[in-house]
């Protein structure tokens, strides 16, 4: 227990929640949703700068959150930079794979590297509890891109 | 105020024997993660001693059957024991009359119960209800829905930053519009005890109703409903100690004849023809189908165990551990107790640095320690504090010094990892 507990809270995770990255709205956003936890009454909101090809452009959140729901909003928004709504739909699946424990053994090449920054975060599959927090900030990006306003990670 | 309980002669405190209540318990012998247990979440829902659950076990066993309905043996037997828990529970809350105790599922559903049954039948636009600013969501959403279908209007009686509820302030919310007050006899979050007996005296001066969710009181203080002397009184059984999907109103009874049922159904009936229905007295009338039978009998056991050993001498037992755990905690750096009302029970919320509450209770979990965190279904309490949520730890009969050590120990491992 305390080693998975060692995994799950691991120094880049800790550096992540204390010190989010992308933690503003970027000037130009032009879309944005919130995730609430209505179990323990977190919320984040994310913003993106959509392009005209649906390419994310930018990407930022602010809110309040566990460790591991603020860096992992941290972490996706460095990620889905550059990246197209269909792509980001096809990262988070994989994120919440593993973040379930399941089977990630088939990542398609061009999602490996992001994958591999994002497996600091597959110690919460040892929490099933935790899984939410992980997700949350993915949840409120597809509400965001999809037009949605506010995302649920029930 | 702490209630005696009539008619009996109180066990004395010198005898609370606390390694012998634990051995009650069976689910306090557990191991968590390689650690004892320290549950510390008895706000949330208690652990039952075994007299509860093997009484549930043999009334399964051998006095099972439904109730109000068979001219059978063991018809018969069910509900005499049905029918003897009320007494149980009425005895207990010193009610005038078991017809006055109504078997609900929780105390979600008395409030429910009334706020439908009462608000929607009694109370009309611009009626006020005057709720506190540390309701559980309970004793919140049922007024607002009410609000809704009938537009009375909601008004919030005030609590100072310590958690103290404010009678001046409440005294001058009232006025000839309030027509209910709904409030909790002790927060869920803060601890406070709310001094009900005052609410009451200063409701009447203005005819007004009053009810008082009694989920996190009657645990701690019991209750007396005659010399309290407000209109409802309800609580949850799985928080006594005893199991869950049963819960209670208490009413007055000219009241609660004077209400329509709430939902119709069997045995709340008199004459059922496709044209018309005519309805039985309480508590029948709020009964409708198959009641919590088993679950009667096993709160019944717990109110006869908690009994045996004395309200006040629980109470009494808890405010030391109130007062251990506060100073175990206040040497602790970065934490910040939220809640510190002149009178508490044992149940202290907290912030500890500016570590997240889901997180602390994610590595306490992994030394065994059980707490809640989060927004502990009290909003806009949370909203006030200017937190979105807190870590709770609750104490019950049987917490001890050792749960509480086990919790700072925890809690400076937590402080560790988080640097
Ligand atoms: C003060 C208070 N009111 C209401 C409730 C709701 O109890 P239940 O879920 O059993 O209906 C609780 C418990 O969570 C509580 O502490």
């Amino acid at each position: 227990m305390e080693d998975d507990l060692r995994e799950l809270y691991q120094e880049v995770i800790l550096d992540h929640g204390k010190n989010p990255r992308n933690f503003a709205r970027p000037q130009n956003a032009n879309y944005e949703a919130n995730g609430n936890n209505p179990l323990c009454g977190d919320k984040l909101t994310i913003f993106v700068k959509l392009g005209a090809d649906n390419i994310i452009e930018d990407a930022g959140f602010d809110g309040r959150g566990c460790a591991i729901s603020i860096a992992s909003a941290s972490m996706m928004t460095d990620i889905v930079k550059g990246r197209s709504i269909e792509q980001v739909d096809i990262l988070f699946g994989i994120f919440h794979r593993m973040c379930t424990g399941e089977d990630i053994s088939e990542v398609p090449s061009e999602f490996e590297d992001d994958i591999d920054k994002l497996m600091v975060m597959s110690g919460v599959k040892q929490f099933p509890m935790r899984v939410k927090c992980a997700t949350l900030g993915w949840h409120a990006m597809q509400a965001a891109v999809r037009g949605d306003e506010i995302a649920s990670s029930e | 105020m702490v209630f005696e309980t009539k008619n009996k002669i109180s066990p004395n405190i010198n005898d609370y024997n606390i390694d012998s209540i634990r051995d009650d318990f069976p689910a306090l012998s557990l191991e968590c993660n390689g650690y004892p247990l320290s549950f510390l979440d008895s706000g949330a829902s208690a652990q039952k001693p075994s007299k509860v659950l093997e009484r549930m076990d043999h009334a399964y066993r051998n006095e099972y059957a439904n109730v109000h309905r068979g001219a059978y043996t063991l018809s018969q037997q069910a509900t005499d024991n049905y029918e003897n828990a009320r007494k149980t529970v009425a005895d207990f809350m010193n009610a005038k009359s078991s017809d006055e105790i109504i078997f609900t599922r929780n105390v979600t559903s008395a409030i429910n119960l009334v706020a439908h049954s009462y608000g929607r039948n009694f109370l009309k636009a611009g009626d006020e209800v005057v709720i506190s600013h540390m309701e559980h969501h309970a004793n919140i959403v049922p007024w607002q829905l009410l609000r809704d279908a009938v537009g009375i209007e909601l008004k919030i009686a005030p609590i100072d930053d310590a958690g103290n509820f404010l009678l001046d302030d409440f005294e001058k919310i009232l006025g000839p519009k309030t027509k209910l007050v709904a409030i909790t006899h002790v927060s869920n979050v803060l601890g406070t005890i709310v001094p009900i007996k005052k609410i009451v005296q200063l409701a009447k001066t203005v005819d007004a109703k009053v009810l008082i969710d009694g989920c996190q009181g009657i645990v701690h203080e019991g209750v007396d409903v005659q010399s309290l002397d407000a209109d409802f009184y309800a609580f949850t059984g799985h928080k006594l100690y005893g199991p869950s999907g049963i819960g209670v109103l208490w009413g007055k009874l000219d009241l609660l004849n004077a209400m329509p049922p709430y939902e119709g159904g069997g045995d709340m009936i008199e004459i059922v023809t496709f044209e018309k229905s005519t309805f039985r007295d309480a508590p029948a009338r709020f009964e409708a189908g198959t009641p919590p039978i088993i679950e009667a009998v096993g709160l019944a056991a717990a109110i006869d165990y908690i009994t045996s050993i004395g309200v006040n001498n629980i109470a009494t037992h808890e405010n030391h551990m109130l007062e251990y755990a506060t100073s175990c905690l206040a040497e602790i750096d970065g934490l910040r107790i939220i809640g510190n009302a002149d009178k508490k029970i044992g149940i202290i919320s907290f912030e500890l640095d500016d570590i997240h509450p889901h997180d602390i209770s994610t590595i306490i979990d992994s030394k065994g320690v059980a707490v809640r965190a989060g927004h502990h279904c009290a909003q806009p309490l949370m909203e006030r504090y200017g937190v979105p949520a807190t870590t709770r730890a609750s104490f019950g009969m049987y917490t001890s010094e050792g749960d509480i050590d086990q919790l700072a120990d925890a809690l400076k491992y937590a402080k560790g990892i988080f640097g």
